[in-house]
């Protein structure tokens, strides 16, 4: 990545770019130092006006900031009101803007109304999650992590309440994109794509984000059943133990016994795993498909771009045409009002060709780094999945393998 | 998609294969009863079955010295209906009250299947060729998967029959076996059925008076209890465990889906990850196909034995009802004889009424305890038999999907 690293190089001679996730995570060659934790929520207030404030925690040893580590208190719209200021800096110019977490008005209101249940805790669990992923996501990029409202963002005590996040969350954005998307296709743009690069990873994108959706979907469901299967296996083990209870030969009603605790400890284990489906596997792509959806933002912007470029050129058609037309016409003001028209369209147009030029270049940059990350999250993540089944299966064997003999003593 | 809703399904129990898509173990349909000696003298078997649209056809097959018998070797073809006519003749024979009457076998049914291949065929549409083969062949897997366990069911009760010392005299029992006509033995009509649903409840009032009455005998009191309890125990663990399989397999149905989702995105993908997905597309194939032998396993070994359990607990309720309902028939015979004693009329009347009331119930408990002690002897047997294969078999699985896991996670870090 030639533009990252030579800014990197730049700023960080010595240091290689590193990413940490959730998790440190080695990965050999780039690294950075800088890892971002969401923790200890906290609910403020009460009522229909409480919120949740969540420990934004940074520790990192680069010079952009005054301190090695520091925290600070946000709330889930500081964070909307963030990923706002940085979508209308950079979005336009190409580079792919994290989306934040999905506003949720069912989930907020359980906890505002202060219902202490599992459901709320899981809720509240799921957006810490998801806020510091977020987080990590925006400072990964080279150029996000050097804005001044993103440092702000970690480093100040107060910060001025995020006004109007209506717009701002992840499905905010995809519903600007999508009307985006849709103005331009109806000024009919078959834009004359010089370069074949674009239609392709166009398609490419379109083509993962349906099966992104379609393995998110499945994976949900699995969480669902994994959740379900767990709550059935708990409730057999006690009908199994009242079973045993009840049996009057002494060493089957033992076996009965410790058959209910090894399905207890099964229901455990499912419920674990299923916590690892959703945690590992399910948020990631869910992560995905709203990155896929910024992604295609950005390609719609570069189309909106051109097209501006194009408008500016068919008006300055239009204002040479009617200049000609002036000079047969002997109104000399008017003439040289439309020779200045031409001049101001003629910057406009080579501004829009500037312009047209940087977004391409910055999204054919932006896409190679968001596929090089794209491979690593996924590598990463399907590697932890994998060790969490396998995990899973070891323990299995350890219940059963315990059991058996107990099965083979009853005579 | 009317292959096995609409076209015959059959198969052959001997030598089955059992396509490496399902079913592992499958001891052969005697899965819930061990104890049953098949000796040179009667042996029963269910040999082929037919499955035509709406109902089930057994060929029961029979190996036999008993002179009884015309031939030594012989099959009929029955239906699930001449096997409950078969059981409702045990039941009403007075001269059988002592016994616990081997139950009767569940109808066959594969409505819920069925109703499944329907679902598929109208959402064909919607899916790829790939998908709708895929879940088409595990649709009629499961239908197969319920098909043999019907057979297993009836199969069963044949051989418990067999195994008694008396029912296995039983004329109707031979008749069942051997007459190679149609029994003409139609279902309960409307009307029957009725009669059937008063009858029961008639009795379960009756039950519950006869149920009240204090047993002088410590062992019979003590069986009433227990099998009142164990009855409803066995009962919910039956309901208990069929969900928690059912929710096994819709994780399992989720994996096979998530594999070929995997496979998509590995052959679309252009970067490093594609690898990825190809090779763990590959994984879940074989997991869920592992988790899907979990499910099954656990039905036939845990799911059918508790669902046995609470037939044959049913059953022996019913000898401990019937030997109840003789205890009250003899006291009350007692009271009758008191009474005709002190007004010295139809003295002698009461008095035979009183004998054979009396011969009825020391026949039935005579019998009744005998029966007992051997179902306990049967269920212990059957449970350490089913526990210790249900672990080992988990065993095997586990250790089957850990082998895989691991392989593909070291190929998969090698790779990084």
């Amino acid at each position: 990545m030639s533009y990252c690293s030579s800014l990197h190089a730049s700023l960080f001679p010595d240091k290689q770019l590193h990413v940490l996730q959730d998790e440190d995570t080695e990965e050999n060659g780039d690294t950075f130092d800088m890892q971002i934790t969401v923790s200890d929520p906290e609910k403020v207030g009460d009522g229909m006006n409480a919120y949740m404030a969540y420990k934004v925690t940074t520790k990192t040893s680069l010079n952009l900031f005054s301190r090695n580590e520091f925290s600070v208190k946000r709330r889930f719209s500081d964070f909307l009101g963030l990923h706002s200021k940085l979508a209308s800096k950079y979005m336009h110019i190409g580079y792919i803007v994290p989306p934040a977490p999905e506003k949720s008005i069912v989930g907020m209101t359980k906890v505002k109304v202060g219902k202490e249940d599992l459901s709320s805790a899981e809720f509240v669990e799921k957006r810490r999650s998801a806020l510091q992923r977020y987080l990590t996501r925006t400072v990964t990029h080279p150029a996000l992590l050097k804005d001044p409202d993103v440092i702000q963002f970690l480093e100040n005590t107060e910060l001025p309440r995020a006004v109007s996040t209506q717009a701002l969350s992840g499905a905010g954005i995809l519903r600007m994109v999508n009307k985006a998307a849709e103005a331009v296709n109806k000024m009919t743009i078959k834009m004359n794509e010089s370069d074949a690069w674009f239609e392709e990873k166009q398609q490419q994108f379109e083509n993962l984000d349906i099966q992104l959706r379609k393995l998110h979907a499945s994976v949900e469901s699995l969480v669902c059943h994994r959740k379900e299967l767990s709550v059935n296996t708990a409730s057999f083990a006690k009908s199994a133990a009242m079973l045993g209870n009840s049996e009057d030969h002494t060493a089957l009603s033992r076996a009965l016994s410790q058959l209910a605790e090894v399905e207890e400890k099964i229901d455990q284990l499912h419920q674990e795993q299923a916590y690892a489906d959703f945690y590992l596997f399910s948020e990631l792509l869910g992560d995905y498909v709203r990155l896929i959806a910024a992604v295609k933002g950005v390609f719609d912007q570069r189309m909106k771009t051109w097209s501006k470029w194009q408008d500016a050129q068919l008006l300055l058609q239009r204002k040479r045409e009617a200049e000609t037309k002036l000079q047969y016409a002997n109104k000399p003001d008017k003439l040289q009002q439309a020779k200045d028209e031409i001049k101001e369209w003629e910057t406009k147009v080579q501004q829009g060709e500037r312009d047209f030029e940087q977004i391409s270049k910055n999204i054919r940059q932006e896409v190679g780094r968001f596929e090089k990350q794209r491979v690593k999250d996924f590598k990463v993540v399907i590697i932890k999945y994998l060790e969490s089944l396998v995990h899973t299966q070891q323990q299995l064997i350890k219940y059963w393998e315990a059991f058996l003999p107990e099965a083979k003593a009853i005579a | 998609i009317n292959n096995c809703a609409g076209l015959p399904c059959r198969f052959h129990q001997k030598g089955l294969d059992d396509g490496p898509d399902f079913l592992s173990e499958e001891d052969r349909g005697v899965t819930v009863n061990v104890d049953l000696q098949t000796d040179a003298t009667l042996q029963v078997d269910i040999s082929d079955a037919l499955s035509e649209r709406d109902k089930v056809k057994f060929t029961v097959h029979t190996k036999s010295t008993l002179p009884n018998f015309k031939q030594n070797e012989f099959s009929v073809v029955r239906q699930h209906e001449e096997f409950i006519w078969l059981h409702d003749s045990f039941v009403e024979n007075e001269d059988y009250a002592g016994f616990i009457i081997p139950p009767a076998p569940p109808r066959p049914d594969f409505d819920a299947s069925r109703e499944k291949l329907q679902k598929l065929g109208e959402g064909e549409g919607s899916m790829t060729k790939e998908e709708f083969t895929k879940m088409k062949q595990e649709l009629e897997a499961e239908y197969l998967a319920i098909f043999k366990k019907t057979v297993a069911m009836h199969e069963v009760f044949l051989c418990r029959v067999a195994a008694h010392p008396v029912l296995r005299k039983d004329l109707n029992f031979h008749v069942f076996l051997e007459y190679n006509q149609d029994l003409s033995v139609r279902g309960k009509n409307k009307k029957e059925k009725l009669e059937d649903f008063f009858k029961n409840v008639v009795k379960s009032a009756d039950g519950v008076i006869v149920a009240g009455v204090k047993d002088v005998d410590d062992f019979f009191e003590h069986e009433k209890t227990f099998l009142l309890e164990y009855h409803n125990r066995v009962k919910d663990a039956s309901i208990k465990s069929d969900r928690m399989i059912r929710s096994h397999k819709s994780a399992a149905d989720d994996i096979n889906r998530i594999a070929s989702t995997l496979y998509t995105l590995g052959t679309q993908d252009s970067t490093d990850v594609c690898k990825f997905f190809l090779k763990v597309s590959e994984l879940f194939e074989k997991t869920r196909k592992i988790e899907a032998r979990v499910a099954a396993d656990e039905d036939l070994k845990l799911a059918d034995l508790l669902k046995y359990y609470l037939r044959e607990s049913q059953a022996a309720k019913d000898l401990l009802y019937r030997r109840g309902r003789a205890l009250v028939d003899y006291e009350n015979a007692n009271k009758a004889l008191d009474k005709a004693r002190a007004k010295n009329k139809d003295v002698l009347q009461a008095e035979t009424t009183q004998q054979v009331c009396c011969q009825k119930f020391e026949k039935i408990s005579e019998s009744a305890k005998q029966e007992l002690i051997d179902f306990k002897t049967r269920r212990v047997a059957a449970f350490r038999k089913n526990l210790v294969e249900l672990a080992e078999l988990e065993l095997k699985h586990a250790k089957g999907n850990l082998q895989l896991l691991q392989s593909c996670l070291a190929v998969l870090k090698g790779d990084t």
